[in-house]
């Protein structure tokens, strides 16, 4: 398993050429092969959300995804989420409401709230509060990111 | 001030600021240990059997392979308690000779990558002569059981005994025993951050620097340095961000060594980061016990004395620092809790079986004998035909000081103010109305109370108490002002989550007159942190906080002095606020800037008075306290699915004084999650043989966020006496009451069945089990 695959992976605008195994894994590739690391990697098994990041106005579980399927996507992660120095509302609201302790859980939370709200701005807080059960925290005893998403999408809905 | 914080007031402590931490962690730019790369990989070739011993380990050609007969010069980790018949047990580095328990490290493969090492480990061929393993606690008791270590005979690592003198004559005297037999079954903390270590040699210096993800970088450093025999100067021990830990990075890992022994050997970077599965089934567990609590009272439902057998499951080895000592000795000191019982009686067992090696995990006993204790209150109740609160508000402790049966000094509480609360807010005269009505429905509510005492900022006589070989206990803190007047407090503990960066900034803040955001807390890095235990058992706001506050209070003092110098006014005159020093009643001040300045780069003006600089130290080694709390859970059951919905969690705590409200809340939340995956949703399952059938997140349930309630904060803040800063600790509050309030609602609801069910987690299966029991016998009788 050593042939490698040459690739242009665009995350957050941006090219990376990067030359990978066709068994990598999107999160890996971002990770190590593109230096992104504010991405984590919390199971592997797809369970856990750490690892989630928009592709093409999706959130999806990069560990489930090969860096292959990427290429020609739009891929978006927490590094890209603020305009500048100016932080995405969900981003500032995560820091509001105490939406974060240790912060590995985090960037899965943004990306999935971001994608989910971009996509449906209107969703309703039940709808909602299924979606943030697909990810797993486990500092924060999820109220305050329940807290700090429905602030945002409120901004968000404004815009 | 400062768009980074929001709040108003005087003072900075007692505001809701938001975190220090925040901006990079938001961002994706926080540092995470994972995050590093490195020239060689390890992958861990881990045992799939529960007992046995290693024939042989071949590796494909050209591998590189490391196991036991390489670390002959390791010593092994070998944990020490000094008292309760405690049989040291040794742990190799890897697994030499004999394997005891499913996912023990066997060997290591080192490669270039990750992959390539995942890949060789595969092909590993591991040949293991299986022998019969023993897994449960009370299996590994029975005459005949398989020896886990020649060292331990009969399988009892440790061997708590307490009896009061009273005990006899009390017990036979009472009008009722209850009784309770409760069954924790064994959890994994299971930080969202599994565990992970990177190791690199320095060529210039011959030091070796690990960054990992853990609790107590100094105790690392000191361990790790013993074990390899090596000096601690030449080791250099870095907790970067951590994502979470829980107790569970608080213990030593075997594989940290290994990767510090790697970089030296090989004179390189070397790297592991855990997977999943290995974390659930090979780092430690914990919680898996069996309570047998009885509790003597009088015809006026006093309790008098209480009987406890405890009965822990340690795992395959005992962990450092703390020893396997940490769930049965805390389990048989604190088991009276919060009520009045001056006559006690426990045997306390520490029992080897071959499965993962048990470790602290946030509240670490305390969820178990709470909600042991609390179910014993709720079936007196129920023997005396009283409601929950009474039993409760005839048994609380309501004077203090306070001596327990255990010797354990309980300065001051607020038991009883705080279940008032609690039983205010919650309007409980409705809610057994609501419960009525919808039990002729053919729904099943039911309530549920805990109240309880939360041991925290305990100091090193603590642990001494508990003949540890190591006693941690105090923390020290350097605070200093730079000669451009920021202002640097490096400390000991190493936070992963709590906030504490924030929280000792606005500590010193309000001692220096200079806002939090201004000041920067360093940690995690033993070369530049002072020595000091790290982060846990809620303690390090609390003594971490003394230390801050007695090394500001020295550099308040000394910019106090300059400032005196400077505009040559009465010390009495000045204070600090604003960034500057000023003479009260005038518009004379100098600017903390212009001190620093002066104080290292004028020395001369100071004419031999006053030191050079401005670096101040403090060390805090407190008695410790207890926080309190009441927590009340309201259940709905469904007793065709055993389904528990939790409707209304509420809770009433004292902490002391609360520094920053919206960081403590958080604190509370996170611990009631965890103690609601506890009651109803987490367990670690082995099978007979030995095999983990719970090895990722979907087998092994934490709550996510449809399964938690919203919930309900009170707060009384109570200044404790015991701690310099006023506060007391919270961090495991939350994490010791939910099981209790939770399980003790799920009876409630279950009242009508005639059921109980006195074993977490109260999983649909076992909700529905009993039911299912009481509807045969029902149909048998009828």
């Amino acid at each position: 398993m050593t042939d490698k695959t040459a690739l242009t992976l665009t995350i957050n605008g941006r090219d990376h050429a990067i030359a990978v195994e066709a068994r990598r894994t999107l999160a890996d590739a971002i990770r190590e092969d593109c230096g992104q690391t504010g991405t984590h990697i919390g199971c592997e098994h797809g369970i856990c959300g750490a690892c989630t990041v928009i592709v093409n106005g999706e959130p999806v579980r990069s560990c489930l995804m090969f860096a292959v399927q990427a290429e020609g996507k739009k891929i978006r992660t927490v590094e890209g989420l603020a305009d500048g120095e100016t932080l995405h509302p969900m981003q500032q609201a995560f820091m509001d409401h105490h939406g974060l302790q240790c912060g590995f859980c985090t960037p899965g939370f943004l990306m999935l709230a971001v994608g989910v709200l971009e996509r449906e701005p209107d969703i309703n807080d039940d709808d909602l509060l299924d979606v943030l059960s697909s990810n797993l925290c486990r500092c924060t005893g999820y109220q305050n990111i329940i807290k700090a998403v429905r602030a945002a999408a409120e901004q968000m809905r404004g815009k | 001030m400062t768009a980074h914080t929001k709040g108003t007031g005087m003072k900075w402590v007692g505001r809701a600021i938001r975190r220090l931490e925040d901006p990079a962690l938001v961002t994706g730019q926080g540092h995470f240990t994972a995050d590093l790369p490195a020239e060689h990989w390890v992958r861990f070739v881990r045992s799939p059997n529960a007992a046995g011993t290693i024939d042989s380990i071949k590796a494909p050609d050209g591998a590189m392979l490391i196991t036991a007969a390489d670390l002959k010069a390791v010593k092994k980790i070998t944990p020490m308690l000094h008292k309760f018949e405690y049989r040291p047990v040794g742990q190799s580095i890897l697994a030499d000779g004999i394997v005891r328990y499913v996912g023990e490290a066997v060997a290591a493969i080192v490669a270039p990558s990750e992959e390539e090492a995942e890949d060789i480990a595969d092909l590993v061929e591991l040949n293991i002569g299986a022998t019969a393993p023993v897994v449960d606690a009370r299996d590994a008791l029975s005459a005949g059981a398989p020896q886990i270590h020649a060292e331990a005979p009969g399988n009892v690592i440790l061997k708590g005994e307490v009896k009061t003198a009273g005990f006899d004559g009390v017990w036979t005297s009472a009008a009722k025993i209850v009784k309770v037999d409760a069954r924790s079954h064994r959890q994994n903390a299971t930080p969202m951050e599994a565990r992970a270590a990177h190791a690199a040699y320095d060529k210039a210096s011959g030091r070796v620097t690990l960054t990992c993800t853990t609790q107590m970088p100094h105790l690392m450093r000191t361990a790790i340095a013993d074990l390899l025999g090596i000096a601690e100067s030449d080791l250099r021990v870095i907790a970067p961000d951590v994502g979470g830990g829980f107790g569970q990075k608080m213990s030593l890992c075997a594989e940290y060594v290994l990767l510090v022994w790697l970089a030296l050997r090989l004179k390189s970077s070397v790297a592991w980061t855990e997977d999943r599965r290995e974390n659930l089934i090979a780092s430690f567990h914990s919680r898996d016990q069996y309570i047998a609590l009885e509790g003597a009272f009088d015809k006026d439902a006093k309790l008098l004395a209480l009987r406890a057998d405890v009965v822990s499951n340690v795992g395959a080895y005992s962990c450092f620092p703390t020893t396997s000592g940490v769930e049965p000795l805390m389990a048989m000191a604190e088991m009276p809790g919060p009520y009045d019982v001056q006559q006690y009686q426990c045997l306390a067992r520490g029992v080897l079986t071959n499965t993962c090696t048990m470790a602290a995990y946030r509240g670490v006993s305390r969820p178990i004998i709470t909600f042991t204790l609390e179910r014993l209150m709720d079936k007196a109740a129920k023997a005396f035909h009283l409601d929950p609160v009474d039993i409760r508000r005839r048994n609380l402790i309501d004077k203090f000081p306070y001596t327990s049966a255990t010797g354990l000094i309980y300065d001051e509480a607020t038991y009883k103010q705080t279940l008032e609360m609690a039983v205010h807010e919650i309007d409980l005269p409705a809610f057994r109305l609501r419960q009525k009505e919808a039990r002729a429905k053919g729904r099943y509510l039911g309530i549920g109370f805990a109240t309880f005492s939360e041991r925290t900022g305990y100091g090193s006589p603590a642990f001494a108490a508990r003949g540890m070989a190591i006693t941690p206990g105090w923390e020290t803190v350097h605070v200093s002002v730079d000669p451009s007047g920021y202002v640097e407090a490096r400390i000991g503990s190493s936070p992963h989550g709590q906030g504490l960066r924030t929280t000792l900034a606005q500590i010193i803040a309000d001692e220096l007159g200079i806002p939090p955001d201004l000041i920067k807390v360093v940690h995690g890095d033993t070369d530049t942190a002072p020595y000091g235990w790290g982060t846990f058992a809620s303690r390090s706001l609390v003594i971490s906080g003394g230390a801050t506050l007695i090394a500001a209070r020295k550099v308040r003092a000394k910019l106090i002095k300059i400032a005196s110098h400077m505009l040559e006014a009465a010390e009495s005159d000045i204070v600090l606020e604003d960034g500057a020093a000023k003479v009260a009643g005038t518009d004379r001040s100098v600017t903390v800037a212009t001190m620093a300045r002066e104080i290292y780069t004028q020395t001369h003006r100071f004419k031999g008075e006053l030191e050079p600089g401005i670096s101040e130290s403090g060390t805090y080694d407190p008695p410790g306290t207890f926080s309190n709390a009441c927590h009340i859970a309201i259940v709905e059951l469904d007793p065709e699915t055993g389904h528990v919905k939790v409707d209304r969690y509420l809770v009433a705590e004292d902490a002391g004084r609360i520094i920053n409200p919206m960081i403590a809340d958080g604190q509370v939340h996170g611990g009631i999650a965890q103690g609601l995956g506890n009651a109803l949703l987490e367990e670690i399952v082995y099978d007979e043989s030995g095999g983990i059938l719970t090895a990722n997140l979907a087998d092994y349930m934490p709550p996510t966020a449809r399964e938690m309630p919203h919930i309900e904060l009170h707060h009384m803040e109570t200044p404790s006496t015991q701690s310099i800063t006023k506060a007391k600790g919270l961090g495991e509050g939350g994490t010791i009451g939910a099981p209790a309030a939770l399980l003790n609602a799920i009876n409630d609801a279950l009242t009508p069945f005639g059921v109980e069910i006195d074993t977490i987690p109260a999983t649909p299966q076992r909700i529905r089990a009993a039911l299912r029991a009481a509807e045969q016998a029902t149909k048998k009788s009828a």
